[in-house]
């Protein structure tokens, strides 16, 4: 009953000060909105690479030269097709293992041109990594063996050789070098801002001869199953230990490029939702200072109540819940707003925003918790005051 | 019957920038049930203070004071809230009613803190101003009536409790005369029904109304008859 009329006497002074409340739960407002606007892209993002990374397949093995740790030094790539034929024994099925050697170019069809990346690559590749045509052929293994100057271009590439026209049969040179192309890729869009659809792929023998080199940058393997994926990850490492004995060869599977990709964006999201956080607590402190404002302003009430009967808990609690009442009104309003503010982010902007039940609970929470903690200061005092002084105050 | 309220060399000092300055210095008295006293003095005579002291809001810093039976110095913060709103009804000068809140809600409003719920109160509240002629007022907010009918609904609040001494502090001395002698006829009627009633002022005719007259001067009864 008590607790009853403490709501009702809280809800009465907020509407008695409109504006005022208004303005003072503009800070929460404003911090939850952050909060959850934030939180909702930085997942949003994660989400999004995530997907990419899982779409590579959970059997995917990748094999680089160096070590994949924080501060080593890219390491210069010993490997050639050498190597390959000796990986491709350990594995025991040529189709499981594709290579690649990476560069940019420029790539030119009759007057117009692109920037492209251009990736030398086995017939193999659609298979080991899951990629599909939207018309034409890909390489085939008589390609790569004569390093035949054949390529299968991404959809933005061809996009912007060829607009409407098709491509097949047509000629491009790549680094001037000429090659007719015989396929091209489904888009795949674009992550973090990067264009995935701006590739060439050719056969990785025409792409040696082409840049001059024996090398390739690194060998992907599909595994048979992903229980042997650690068994086979020794085993490829070994072999090519055993073949170049002063590289170091690094093998990482999805699982582990999802760990530090979701470690990575954990900590930005994180780093997000703190800042956001801040703001938060600034809006906190507004409402503590608009709550003794209301204190001062009700000091005769608060003397009355006392008189007739009011406990100082009686009095700390109507304060209370009235700093409560703000910062979760303004909870609530800062949830749609950071909510709408996401979904508008997410449809109208190429960064992704998800929403997620546990960021707009805990900024609720934290809306709730910094009336209680900056409410409490004000309520104690109004409880504290002396009935006799307080009655007496005009 | 046992004694309303009983003080006995009651004194309170207070603490003003490290320096002591005596409000009451000694003070006995006791209001019987169904008393009907008038406390009057000049200002600074202590005699707000006195009734600070008997309300229930202040404890005194010597000497013994029992409000209902009950030794003030060994009560808590919240059994004295307790007795004030059980024991003691308030009467203001300037009446304290909570703009902006029907004269019902302002009546019910030490029934809140009895942890009664809204209906009994607003049955319990109408009642109450119906007993002080406000029957027609019960949904009206005090911008909405005379100075004579907000004391009239302050009386009222004091009395929804039950409680068995009323307190006025000055409750004519923000009206004119006329409303003056009703709101003193209301409080004497209250008195004939049993309840103690004391009456602090300055205003002699209107002391001379009570059973008994106590003047103080200088933080002391100088005269009590």
């Amino acid at each position: 009953m008590r607790l009853a009329e403490a709501w009702r006497v809280a809800l009465e002074a907020l509407r008695a000060n409109r504006l005022r409340s208004m303005l003072t739960m503009l800070g929460v407002i404003i911090g939850v909105a952050a909060v959850v606007a934030l939180v909702a892209i930085g997942t949003g993002t994660k989400q999004q690479i995530e997907n990419q990374v899982e779409g590579l397949g959970s059997n995917l093995l990748l094999v680089v030269p160096g070590r994949i740790e924080a501060g080593s030094a890219p390491t210069s790539s010993p490997l050639t097709l050498d190597d390959i034929d000796a990986i491709n024994r350990v594995v025991g099925d040529r189709t499981r293992v594709a290579v690649t050697i990476a560069s940019g170019e420029t790539v030119r069809a009759g007057s117009r041109t692109r920037f492209a990346s251009m990736q030398g690559v086995l017939e193999t590749t659609p298979t080991v990594f899951v990629r599909n045509l939207d018309r034409g052929t890909y390489l085939t293994r008589t390609d790569v063996s004569t390093g035949r100057r054949v390529a299968v271009l991404g959809a933005g590439t061809a996009r912007d050789l060829f607009g409407d026209r098709d491509p097949i049969g047509r000629q491009i040179t790549i680094g001037g070098v000429r090659f007719r192309v015989i396929g091209v890729f489904e888009p795949l869009g674009q992550s973090l801002g990067v264009d995935r659809d701006g590739e060439v792929h050719v056969p990785v023998t025409a792409a040696q001869r082409l840049l001059g080199t024996e090398r390739i940058d690194g060998i992907a393997i599909r595994a048979p199953d992903r229980e042997r994926i650690g068994e086979l990850s020794d085993a490829v490492v070994a072999t090519l230990a055993e073949r170049h004995p002063d590289t170091d060869f690094s093998a990482v599977t999805q699982e582990q490029i999802l760990g530090v990709l979701g470690d990575i964006l954990g900590v930005l999201t994180g780093v997000l939702a703190a800042i956001a956080g801040i703001s938060l607590l600034v809006g906190g402190v507004g409402v503590s200072n608009i709550m003794l404002v209301s204190v001062r302003e009700r000091t005769k009430e608060i003397g009355l109540r006392k008189a007739v009967g009011a406990r100082p808990r009686d009095i700390g609690v109507q304060f209370l819940l009235e700093a409560v009442l703000l910062t979760t009104t303004g909870g609530i309003l800062g949830m749609a707003l950071g909510a709408g503010t996401a979904l508008l982010v997410d449809g109208l902007s190429p960064v992704p925003a998800a929403l997620t039940w546990w960021s707009m609970t805990l900024a609720f929470g934290v809306s709730a918790a910094v009336g209680i903690v900056f409410g409490v200061v004000p309520a104690q005092r109004a409880g504290r005051l002396d009935p006799v002084v307080a009655l007496r105050t005009e | 019957m046992t004694a309303a309220i009983v003080a006995d060399d009651v004194s309170r000092t207070y603490e003003l920038d490290g320096v002591s300055v005596p409000a009451l210095r000694g003070v006995s008295l006791t209001v019987e049930a169904g008393d009907y006293v008038a406390i009057v003095g000049t200002s600074g005579s202590g005699k707000s203070t006195l009734m600070h002291l008997l309300g229930g809001l202040d404890r005194p810093t010597g000497g013994t004071l029992l409000i209902g039976g009950r030794d003030v110095s060994k009560l808590t913060p919240d059994e004295m809230a307790e007795l004030r709103n059980t024991t003691i009804g308030f009467v203001f000068q300037s009446f304290h009613l909570l703009a902006r809140t029907t004269a019902q809600d302002n009546v019910g409003l030490p029934l809140v803190y009895r942890g009664i719920g809204r209906r009994e109160r607003r049955e319990r509240a109408a009642a109450m101003l119906g007993r002080v002629g406000l029957a027609h007022r019960v949904t009206h907010r005090p911008n909405q009536m005379s100075g004579g009918e907000q004391q009239r609904v302050a009386i009222a609040r004091a009395l929804v409790t039950g409680p068995s001494v009323l307190l006025a502090d000055e409750p004519t001395g923000n009206l004119d005369s006329a409303t003056g002698q009703s709101v003193l006829a209301l409080l004497e009627s209250l008195n004939a029904d049993g309840v103690a009633v004391v009456l602090v002022t300055h205003d002699r005719d209107v002391a001379a109304r009570a059973h008994r007259q106590i003047v103080m001067k200088d933080g002391l009864i100088s005269a009590a008859g």
